[in-house]
């Protein structure tokens, strides 16, 4: 929108301009608890039009997942803190991190009254597997053994052979390969139970969802473009259970208008402040905001099949680069704070996480070290000083500009190479570029944690031949530590091996981290008890009035 | 008259084609795969998308894709939105929203544009006209996104007299504020039209004559400055309802308003090609109607025009 890219960028210029205040980060600032506040309270929040209609397995985008997540209950949910909980499973079993045996807790209904059983779930997760009915997050289920049958392109095969149900509250699913952590994954909304009439008539379902969750869909509640209302699912008896009289998401096109909203009390809470606010919230707002990092992060990723980036000359570069970037000066000036320098691949809120991983020094700015490094390389293979490195980010949305710009002046300065920043008018032209691998320079990329695991940081971005894979890394030692952290025999030992691999990755840096996302978000002052869960989102749940 | 009503209402035949020919390609032409798009960050599963560029036509070469499309129209089937929505749904949401917006920013523009440029017009060189002038002359001068968020945080934030985004209903009341916006730009303009089409009638022969023939100031005004000073400011205000509704994007924005700017902003951000294509030529027609109106009101108010066939 022209205005909204324009303001932004005024937006962007005042908080360039702003001097350094030092609000570096800080606690979160919950209200926690769940004491008190009236329950009669229907919460309004801000959100976007799903892209696609309400399927678990065909929503992937945060529109539509914030929904998903809310009218539907799976084996596990997360708590706020990342940890899963069991919500419809009984127990999830398995000993050799390959096999498991899961049963579910008796006297499950969906909304419309039909039972929840073993078959359910075998049901819902082989239609978002199978190629036929193409489901955007189909391939969550590639762990699953004969996943790969029933998802190549025009297969017959519509079931994986890894899922067999034992009887009604019990099912088996066979892995292709260990893979320890695979119980953390069950939390995502892919992987929860659909109602039969879905798998017969998913676009009608799509539009009047019916689930199992702490909300259901209101009558006519998917007003599209304007709003989507939720109310409490009576019969809902999880960890999750609805606090107030409902949820109802306004749509919103541009985050300054839900902004404008918000102060004058007309929504209750804004997910995320918009970059043009974020110098006055603190002020507007007073003690109703929060700052809570969450799991994910921003990196550049830098091709290994672009020449002067590739073998020993390529790697000694990005190490350069790396350590001639000064995270904590952007992170203060151009985000006042609603960042944290990276010391790893993944995000402080994991289980596992270490902020001392050898090879950690690379992500620190060291000038000396940094031109030091470059100039090892250019011994290797010289760089030819007309070339010009380029950092690619798509302008659309995210508000990029400004800490790519920042960077660049960063690396002119310390490495006294030509850098340029360079825009993508949209999100999707940097994406075709990037999975096309006809990228000619770095991209800048970022990660959203889809389950609260170190794995979902490296395995689908790092490892040979993964889909996200953006950079085309591929280094067996790294396949080889990860292989062993999938096959380990609990979560901890697994998070050991996970970090082993991250050495050769802070080594290699195919992508180098920047920083961890913090969530920073802001109430009306007729709601109490707001909270942001492990993933950036509000808890809704537990959201109370005054 | 008839056959010319008939002549012009062919005329929309190529015009149709044309604009959806032209929208067809250009969206075709966007750089990036919308199927691609549509898994974000995520890798992209080939069947799946192998499966989703079927469905929407979009493995086929830009001919097949444009034919298919209008025969789609022709069977009243303009296809489905990423959400799997029919596209003619989508549009008979979004319409209804931003033609009440647009008309009322017309009506806001007609009125006050009118009546401050008469009492302008015919109080040329005094305080009130000065003082219209020079503000009619500001609020052309500053861009709408400016005004737009300037009354949005007054009014709708400190003031608290409007909500500052419209609610789910988009009712006239909600509108109010953001027609206001819309309509400011062109206020201006028909204000500043009226008072110049005013004086130069006000020294026109019949005018002289009207008043000498002892009619009364109340009719002069009326019948003969009046009437006479409308047909450039009719053109004017034909020609600006299709601009307010294709025009209205940025004032959607800033309001929220679910409208035919907010939908068509998310097609062509999303590569929707045929959304967008629905969209604009429904604003094509909506343009070009209501040129043909502004043609017959000229013949209304001023009886020396004649269409022959």
């Amino acid at each position: 929108m022209r205005f909204s890219r324009t303001s932004k960028a005024l937006g962007m210029v005042a908080i360039a301009a702003l001097a350094l205040t030092g609000c570096g980060g800080g606690g979160s600032n919950t209200a926690g608890g769940s004491t008190g506040g009236d329950a009669s309270k229907v919460i309004i929040a801000d959100g976007s039009e799903p892209q696609r209609p309400l399927m678990p397995a065909d929503t992937n985008e945060v529109g539509g997942g914030k929904v998903i997540d809310m009218i539907f209950a799976g084996l596990v949910s997360y708590d706020p803190s990342g940890k899963p909980v069991n919500e419809l499973a009984e127990s999830i079993e398995g000993k050799d991190g390959q096999h498991f045996t899961i049963k579910i807790k008796k006297d499950q209904k969906f909304t419309n009254g039909e039972a929840i059983t073993a078959k359910s779930f075998v049901d819902s997760w082989n239609f978002g597997a199978a190629a036929k009915n193409a489901q955007l997050s189909g391939a969550f289920f590639e762990s699953i053994k004969g996943y790969d049958e029933a998802s190549a392109e025009g297969s017959k095969v519509e079931t994986m052979s890894g899922l067999k149900v034992v009887d009604d509250q019990t099912f088996t699913v066979e892995l292709k390969q260990p893979e320890s952590d695979w119980p953390l994954r069950l939390g995502y909304t892919a992987f929860v139970p659909v109602p039969s009439g879905a798998l017969k008539d998913p676009k009608g379902f799509g539009e009047k969802p019916v689930g199992n969750g702490p909300y259901k869909l209101a009558d006519g509640g998917w007003q599209h473009n304007v709003q989507i209302q939720l109310v409490p699912n009576p019969e809902y008896n999880g960890p999750r259970k609805a606090k107030n009289a409902g949820v109802t998401f306004k749509i919103f096109q541009n985050d300054d208008a839900a902004y404008q909203d918000l102060l004058s009390n007309n929504l209750d809470i804004l997910q995320t402040i918009p970059t043009s606010a974020l110098k006055n919230f603190k002020t507007d707002l007073g003690d109703r905001t929060i700052n809570k990092p969450y799991a994910g992060n921003q990196t550049i990723a830098i091709p290994e099949y672009l020449p002067e980036w590739s073998g020993e000359a390529g790697k000694l570069r990005r190490q350069a680069i790396s350590m001639a970037i000064n995270r904590e000066e952007i992170t203060k000036v151009i985000f006042s704070g609603a960042r944290q320098p990276a010391k790893d691949f993944t995000a402080p809120v994991l289980d596992g996480y270490s902020d001392s991983i050898p090879g950690s020094e690379n992500l620190k700015f060291d000038a000396e070290k940094a031109k030091a490094a470059w100039a090892k390389a250019d011994a290797i293979q010289k760089w030819d000083a007309n070339k010009t490195f380029t950092i690619a980010y798509n302008a659309d949305k995210g508000g990029h500009k400004a800490w790519v710009e920042a960077v660049v002046n960063q690396l002119k300065n310390t490495l006294g190479i030509k850098v340029e920043g360079k825009p993508y008018a949209t999100f999707k032209e940097a994406r075709n570029d990037a999975t096309a691998g006809t990228l000619t320079g770095a991209i800048r990329a970022g990660w959203q944690a889809d389950y609260p695991s170190l794995y979902n940081f490296l395995g689908p971005i790092y490892k040979t031949g993964a889909g996200s894979n953006d950079a085309r890394y591929a280094n067996p030692a790294f396949d080889k530590a990860i292989s062993e952290g999938l096959a380990a025999s609990s979560v901890s030992e697994g998070n050991k091996a996970m970090n082993k691999a991250q050495e050769t990755l802070l080594t290699d840096l195919p992508a180098i981290p920047l920083w961890y996302q913090v969530a920073q978000g802001g109430w009306s002052d007729k709601v109490s008890n707001v909270d942001y869960g492990w993933d950036g989102v509000p808890l809704y749940y537990n959201i109370t009035g005054k | 008259m008839a056959t010319y009503i008939l002549k012009r209402f062919l005329q929309l035949i190529p015009v149709f084609l044309g604009a959806t020919l032209l929208v067809y390609f250009l969206v075709f032409s966007l750089p990036g795969d919308p199927i691609v798009a549509l898994f974000g960050d995520k890798p992209v599963n080939e069947a799946v998308a192998a499966r989703l560029r079927e469905q929407y036509h979009l493995d086929q070469p830009f001919w097949i894709q444009y034919l298919l499309y209008l025969k789609g129209i022709f069977t009243f089937d303009l296809g489905q939105d990423f959400s799997g929505r029919p596209i003619a749904a989508v549009l008979g949401e979004v319409f209804p929203v931003t033609a009440r917006l647009a008309v009322m920013a017309l009506i806001f523009e007609a009125v006050f544009g009118i009546i401050f440029g008469l009492i302008a017009g015919l109080r040329k060189g005094k305080f009130f006209d000065a003082t219209v002038l020079i503000a009619s002359l500001i609020v052309i001068g500053i861009p709408i996104f400016v005004l737009g968020f300037l009354l949005q945080f007054t009014i709708g934030v400190q003031l608290g007299w409007a909500k500052p985004t419209v609610s789910s209903a988009a009712t006239v009341q909600d509108l109010i504020l953001p027609a206001i916006v819309l309509g400011l730009g062109s206020f201006a303009y028909v204000l500043r039209l009226t008072r110049t089409s005013v004086i130069e009638n006000m020294n026109a022969d019949y005018v002289r004559t009207a008043t000498a023939k002892g009619l009364s100031r109340f009719r002069v005004v009326r019948v003969h400055i009046l009437r006479n000073s409308l047909i450039p400011v009719i053109t004017f205000l034909g020609a600006d309802l299709g601009a307010l509704m294709g025009g209205a994007i940025v004032t959607e924005g800033i309001f929220n308003v679910p409208g035919v700017g907010n939908r068509l902003y998310r097609a062509v951000t999303q590569g929707e090609g045929p959304t967008v294509v629905s969209i604009v030529t429904v604003l094509v027609l909506i343009y070009v109607v209501s040129n043909l109106l502004v043609d017959l009101l000229y013949a209304w108010l001023d009886p020396r025009i004649r269409y022959d066939a």
